[in-house]
């Protein structure tokens, strides 16, 4: 095997301004009620907050300069996402940003980037990606819905779900087998015969919908690059949002890593802080160590996406430890903070709902590590 | 040879009147009645005296009744209902409480005509109950209370409340409790819904500004709180540990079912499952055996550990359970919607009971707290150091 990437983890000066401005950004405009607020609506995002994080150039970030976009790369937008992870950022941003742009980029033709990407660094256009039928899906092995040809045309029938703002999305990349292989289309979300419905979650932060497809039609256009090419174009696409959603994790992991913290060293029992009973010290000791573990993968994942074979390994590396370490770090702030830990009032709850539903999106914990083995060849 | 005579004179009279209780069942009679009855018999607690609910005879009669009535198919589920009464209120007001106050209070809580509640924890007293502030002064024959308590389980939907308060702040802690047991619809009592994760309000805070309580409500001597306040602690944390449960049943129950639903066959994930149910039938049989040494009178350290392993046993499952359900497990059918039952909602969605166990390891004494009773008083470990017992209460430092 080639030797590990060495990759340089701490921020440029830029990137530590951008992490600056982007986190006096979430907690002045992002806040806890804010976020609560947006939970409860059905669509969960808010159009002047979602503008607002285009023009801090959020969206442009990794977009091509010749496309509209700042041309940095997934480095800076890891910053974003981190903090994003921390404030419990409500909206579309990882199924448009990260998902629906990272296909164009990759998988649509020149005059198909032209016209879509400059609308999403503006801000302009909300997305998402139609990949899986079933509860498993989480390769492009499991993408089973046909697109039939018929002349120029063609036609999808099926049911597309857990769509990540399916309901909210304006357009819908959306994943079928053409004759030649894997394709993916462009379905404006008033196309006819497309149908929406939104299905509740357990973190409402990050809405679902199921997407009914009953004989819609799609012009040769509506084909994303060539047909049957897509297969490589979904699979770095999830890989990418595997990194992207591991950087979500560290970022609402070191939140409860400080509020646990926080807690220990301020609340009384026995006439001591209970952070001094070790059986509470230890087990924040032992956050620590796992959420630096995980920020360390996350941080080398979003370094190396540019090296193909590399991301073979970082990504599901980083989505299962970090996973790992979200999980059990909200379970234990709930464990630090007792009776208040388990109330809707708090917001370690909301954190918890977060862990677990990442852990579980794009393939699980247990399927990660199934694809760090093939790529160890073991 | 006497010994067995008693046991053979004990068993008759308790199958006797286990006969009488059934040849007078019928289907389409209100559960409340048939409780009342099985009260009147005698079989409500059979360990307990007669016109208490008992017969006077060894618990271990007990399951007898508990068998016969089950296979006829009459109601059981008043301890259900009723947990806060049936599974820890009873065993306090017998062994702490008069004659007077068990004939009282036993009936209508074995029928689950008043319900219970247990008000113990306060904001500044949870794992350190002895810490509790809320405060009574005597005035006349009666005490007039004053106070917060708080996570107060069904308190909006019960008659009575179990409640220990500070009558002495220049004691050490444990010194200056005294329980009482208070009337949720006495004028000053005031509850209001608190919302779990799941988004239900099982719990409440309960404030009590000048509640009036009668001297005749109070449970042991003046200061004796404490020593009631344990027994209370220990009645709930067997009851919580000590349900027997047949074999694959509980939540690993919904693992397999997830297991199976979901087609899977991944030998990681089907060692992982196995590792659980190997886990949760081991404290099964363990909690089957401390049960009969309980009742044979031989308590061992088998009869401590249910409510720790339970605890977190119960949160692994139900994690895992969501986890065999990849995408359909980041949803929430039926969304949150906050409400307060008013019952026990033992059983939901997969992601629910995820939710709801997540409190497990919290509810009924932390598991820290669990630990360091069995370091401390199973295995005899040296206690931490405690830098509040011997202060005055009004002394100890509260952060
Ligand atoms: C669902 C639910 C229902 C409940 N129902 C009731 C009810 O009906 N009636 C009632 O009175 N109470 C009830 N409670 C309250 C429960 O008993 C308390 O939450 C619990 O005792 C912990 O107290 P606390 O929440 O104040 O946490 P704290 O005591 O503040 O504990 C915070 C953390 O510190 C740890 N800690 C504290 N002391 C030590 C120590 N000495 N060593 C090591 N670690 C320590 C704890 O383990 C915990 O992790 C309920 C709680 C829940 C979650």
């Amino acid at each position: 095997m080639a030797d590990t990437p060495r990759v340089t983890f701490a921020l440029t000066e830029e990137q530590e301004m951008l992490r600056q401005t982007t986190r006096q950004f979430l907690e002045d405009r992002v806040s806890p009620t804010v976020v609560r607020e947006l939970m409860e609506t059905e669509t969960g995002f808010d159009a002047a907050l979602w503008q607002s994080g285009a023009e801090l150039g959020w969206h442009s970030l990794a977009i091509p300069e010749e496309y509209g976009g700042a041309g940095y790369t997934f480095a800076e937008l890891s910053v974003v996402l981190e903090e994003m992870g921390r404030a419990l950022f409500p909206g579309p941003f990882l199924s448009t940003v990260v998902m629906a742009a990272n296909a164009i980029v990759l998988g649509g033709r020149d005059s198909q980037k032209k016209e879509l990407l400059p609308g999403i660094a503006m801000g302009e256009s909300m997305m998402t990606m139609a990949l899986f039928e079933g509860p498993q899906g989480a390769t492009t092995d499991d993408i089973r819905m046909t697109a039939a040809q018929d002349g120029e045309a063609w036609i999808l029938d099926g049911v597309k779900k857990n769509v990540l703002f399916g309901h909210v999305a304006g357009t819908i990349v959306t994943a079928a087998r053409t004759p030649n292989g894997l394709s993916l289309f462009l379905v404006p979300a008033d196309t006819g015969g497309l149908n929406a419905e939104h299905v509740p979650t357990l973190d409402a932060t990050r809405k679902q919908a199921n997407l009914t497809f009953s004989g819609v039609r799609l012009g040769p256009e509506a084909l994303l690059g060539n047909e049957g090419t897509a297969g490589p174009v979904i699979d770095r696409v999830l890989r990418l949002a595997s990194v992207a959603l591991s950087l979500e994790q560290v970022g609402g992991a070191q939140w409860c890593l400080e509020t646990s913290v926080e807690h220990g060293q301020t609340r009384f029992q026995f006439g001591r802080a209970i952070g001094s009973f070790q059986a509470i010290k230890h087990r924040l000791a032992d956050m620590l160590v796992s959420v630096e573990h995980a920020k360390s993968t996350a941080y080398h994942a979003a370094r190396i996406v540019d090296d193909t074979d590399e991301l073979l390994v970082a990504a599901p590396l980083a989505k299962s430890v970090c996973s790992e370490a979200y999980l059990r770090a909200a379970s234990d702030t709930i464990q630090i903070l007792g009776g208040t830990g388990f109330t809707w009032e708090h917001d370690t709850h909301l954190y918890l709902k977060r862990a677990k539903s990442t852990s579980l999106m794009f393939g699980g914990v247990r399927h990660q590590r199934r694809l760090l083995a093939e790529a160890l060849g073991l | 040879m006497t010994d067995t005579i008693a046991a053979e004179k004990a068993e008759a009279l308790v199958t006797g009147k286990i006969d009488e209780l059934l040849s007078g069942y019928d289907p389409s009679m209100d559960p409340q009645e048939f409780w009342g009855r099985q009260y009147d018999l005698g079989l409500a607690w059979v360990q307990y005296p007669e016109g208490f609910g008992g017969l006077g005879v060894s618990p271990k009669y007990q399951s007898i009744v508990q068998r016969r009535i089950e296979a006829a198919g009459a109601p059981t589920w008043n301890r259900q209902i009723n947990l806060l009464g049936i599974g820890m209120g009873a065993g306090v007001i017998s062994a702490h409480g008069t004659a007077e106050q068990m004939r009282k209070w036993l009936r209508p809580m074995f029928t689950t005509e008043d319900m219970w509640c247990q008000l113990f924890s306060e904001p500044g007293a949870g794992s350190d109950l002895a810490n509790l502030s809320a405060k009574a002064v005597r005035d006349g024959d009666e005490w007039i209370v004053n106070g917060q308590k708080v996570w107060t389980t069904l308190a909006h939907i019960a008659k009575w409340g179990m409640l220990p308060v500070r009558t002495d702040p220049d004691v050490p802690k444990h010194k200056g409790i005294t329980y009482f047991i208070v009337d949720m619809e006495a004028d000053g009592v005031d509850v209001r819904p608190l919302y779990q994760i799941t988004g239900e309000a099982e719990f409440n805070e309960v404030f009590f500004d000048d509640v009036r309580i009668p001297d005749e409500y109070r449970l042991d001597d003046v200061g004796a709180g404490w020593r009631v306040s344990m027994t209370t602690l220990m009645n709930e944390r067997v009851a919580i540990g000590s349900r027997s449960l047949p074999r694959g049943s509980g939540s690993i129950k919904d693992a397999i079912r997830a297991w199976r639903e979901y087609e899977h066959d991944d030998p990681a994930l089907r060692d992982e499952l196995t590792r659980l149910w190997a886990e949760w039938e081991a404290l099964r049989l363990t909690v089957e055996r401390a049960n009969q040494m309980r009742k044979a009178g031989i308590p061992g350290p088998e009869g401590s550990t249910g409510k720790l392993a339970w605890a977190d046993l119960n949160k692994a499952i139900t994690a895992f359970s969501v986890e065999l359900m990849g995408w359909d497990g980041t949803l929430y059918p039926g969304g949150y919607e906050l409400h307060r039952p008013t019952e026990f909602e033992d059983s939901g969605s997969p992601q629910r009971n995820f939710l709801r166990a997540r409190a497990n390891s919290i509810e009924g004494g932390t598991s820290e707290i669990m630990r360091n009773i069995l370091g401390e008083r199973v295995l005899g470990l040296p206690g931490e150091p405690r830098v509040d017992k011997d202060l005055p209460w009004k002394e100890v430092p509260r952060g």
